[in-house]
């Protein structure tokens, strides 16, 4: 055990410790840091850099995480049931999930380029003009939440599916004997019996979206004029290109204390409406 | 005919119905499943010219091996496959060591302090990685560990999630196994190597593959940790270097999909588990 909790206590729990001093400091690194106190808080909250990137993460995990759940429930009811087919398609589905985020990034990068991307051709050959789908100011966060989710929908829909095996046959034999139809059955059987998966899938997405780094690193570096800026991007920035050390884990904190709130609130919300 | 037959005839319609846009609706997925790693390879094959006279064809017109060829010329590229191998490797291969060790501490051994320090392993779960980038970074500065193989390798050795899967296994198995090598005189350690580990085969597996799966796909870590040329791992150096130093689009490609291969051939023959893994975690 030691080993495992010296590692943890160095590389984990005294730099969470760390963290939280460096975000009252002035930090150079290898040099003296100097204590500003709020200093750091209160350039953050006058920072319409910070703002851009908390909107920017919240718009992405939010559309990313509405439509990974609906569709992936969507998905895991159509692949339940057990045959060589739905196994396949299952795995294809799930494949993108385990590629790096970097070749992800880079592909659909390259298929989405007017002038080389598979998909300008296939406008081209319909009379569509290019669309310069990430350079542009309006279209570029989109389109990158459109990769997260082909990315992270097999994701879901295992997630998913892991749930719908724990619903007891006997409920929907019970619903269909009293004339319930298909849509019915997965209104008042399956949705109610599958809450708790719900509840695990969003706070995971929520999570692991919050914290989109890669994605948009690879794939337009926060551009157009900040449009698609991440909260983690703008702490690589700070931290790694523009060594304000202290401020940039001032933000790493606010980051960590969202993803707190969000798991506090998602579990009241969904406890909430399981006594209903 | 009796209404019942034609009830039933009409209801038989609409399952199939029902059915056959279930597949083209699942078609349609499968197809943009799949495109994009279709292009992927064949755009690894093909040249720019091609690239850019035919943008609206999935397959080249004709084969060419520059790509494949221009990864070698322009990059370190057996270098970068090496400190890639030697991250996701090593590192999996401590994890494992380490996790399992405290795992057994945790699950068999009884002290004071032993559920606060599972508590404190289930905290650390919780805690965002990009929190503590900034101070590990400083300590590896201090260290004098930017840039080498210790320092990528080293914080990341041991993962809470490994110690708590290993933990919640090991309960799972019979104490008498325990108890009846004890009596036969062994220590700790042989219980464990001997008696608990054989028995873990699956949460070994689930284990060694997510870790090796993030690690190799990891981009923010290595990228923090290392900047020389000659320690970027593979998806740093396609990242780094795509689009600057690097304008060819097969020889990123060529390089994605070298990338993705040792991921994909596992998938392939150890499937269970990467879902296994993938779904009791969720952590990426």
């Amino acid at each position: 055990m030691l080993p495992s909790f010296l590692i943890l206590g160095v590389f984990v729990i005294y730099p969470i410790v760390q963290s939280f001093i460096y975000s009252f400091q002035n930090v150079t690194i290898g040099g003296s840091s100097t204590w500003v106190g709020l200093g750091n808080y209160i350039t953050l909250v006058n920072d319409a850099q910070f703002w851009n990137a908390l909107g920017v993460t919240l718009e992405f995990t939010v559309i990313s995480v509405t439509v990974l759940v609906v569709v992936g429930f969507i998905l895991a009811l159509l692949l339940q049931s057990e045959g060589i087919v739905t196994r396949i398609v299952r795995s294809i589905f799930f494949f993108p999930t385990i590629v790096s985020l970097v070749t992800i990034g880079l592909v659909w990068k390259f298929l989405l380029d007017p002038n080389i991307g598979l998909v300008g051709g296939l406008f081209d050959l319909l009379g569509i003009p290019p669309v310069s789908w990430l350079t542009s100011t309006s279209l570029a966060l989109p389109t990158i939440i459109f990769v997260n989710i082909w990315k992270n929908l097999g994701f879901a829909m295992i997630l998913l599916l892991a749930g719908l095996k724990g619903v007891p046959l006997e409920r929907y034999e019970a619903a269909r004997l009293d004339g319930a139809k298909t849509l019915q059955l997965v209104r008042y059987v399956t949705i109610p019996g599958i809450r708790p998966t719900l509840l695990f899938a969003t706070l995971i997405l929520t999570i692991q979206t919050l914290q989109v780094f890669d994605l948009v690193y690879v794939m337009t570096d926060g551009g157009p004029l900040f449009k698609t800026d991440s909260l983690v991007n703008l702490i690589y920035r700070d931290g790694f290109v523009n060594y304000q050390t202290g401020y940039a884990s001032a933000i790493s904190f606010v980051l960590f204390l969202i993803i707190m709130l969000i798991s506090a609130l998602q579990l009241r919300f969904f406890r909430y409406n399981d006594v209903d | 005919m009796s209404t019942d037959t034609l009830r039933k005839r009409t209801r038989g319609r609409m399952m199939a119905l029902q059915s056959s846009s279930k597949w083209i609706f699942l078609g349609i997925g499968v197809v943009l499943a799949l495109v994009p790693f279709i292009w992927m390879i064949s755009g690894s094959f093909r040249s720019e010219s091609d690239l850019f006279k035919n943008p609206a064809s999935l397959f080249p017109t004709s084969i060419t091996l520059h790509g494949y060829e221009g990864i070698w010329q322009q990059l370190p590229f057996l270098r970068l496959l090496a400190n890639s191998f030697i991250f996701a490797g090593v590192t999996t291969l401590a994890t494992l060591f380490f996790d399992s060790m405290c795992a057994y501490v945790l699950a068999r051994m009884h002290f004071r302090g032993r559920t606060l320090a599972f508590w404190l392993v289930i905290a650390t779960l919780m805690v965002p990685f990009q929190v503590t980038l900034i101070p590990v970074f400083i300590e590896l500065f201090h260290l004098g560990w930017l840039n080498t193989y210790q320092g990528l390798i080293v914080p990341r050795a041991t993962s809470a999630f490994g110690i708590f899967l290993f933990r919640q296994f090991f309960i799972s198995i019979p104490v008498e196994l325990d108890e009846a090598a004890r009596i036969d005189g062994a220590s700790h350690w042989r219980i464990y190597w001997q008696v608990i580990l054989p028995l873990s085969k699956p949460a070994i597996a689930t284990v060694a593959i997510l870790n090796f799966m993030n690690l190799w796909n990891d981009l923010l870590w290595p990228l923090v940790v290392t900047s020389s040329p000659n320690m970027l791992t593979l998806p740093a150096a396609l990242t780094l270097f795509g689009g600057q130093h690097i304008t060819d689009h097969a020889i990123l490609l060529a390089g994605a999909t070298i990338s993705l291969l040792p991921i994909a051939i596992g998938f392939f023959f150890a499937q269970k588990y990467f879902v296994a893994g993938v779904a009791t975690t969720g952590l990426k």
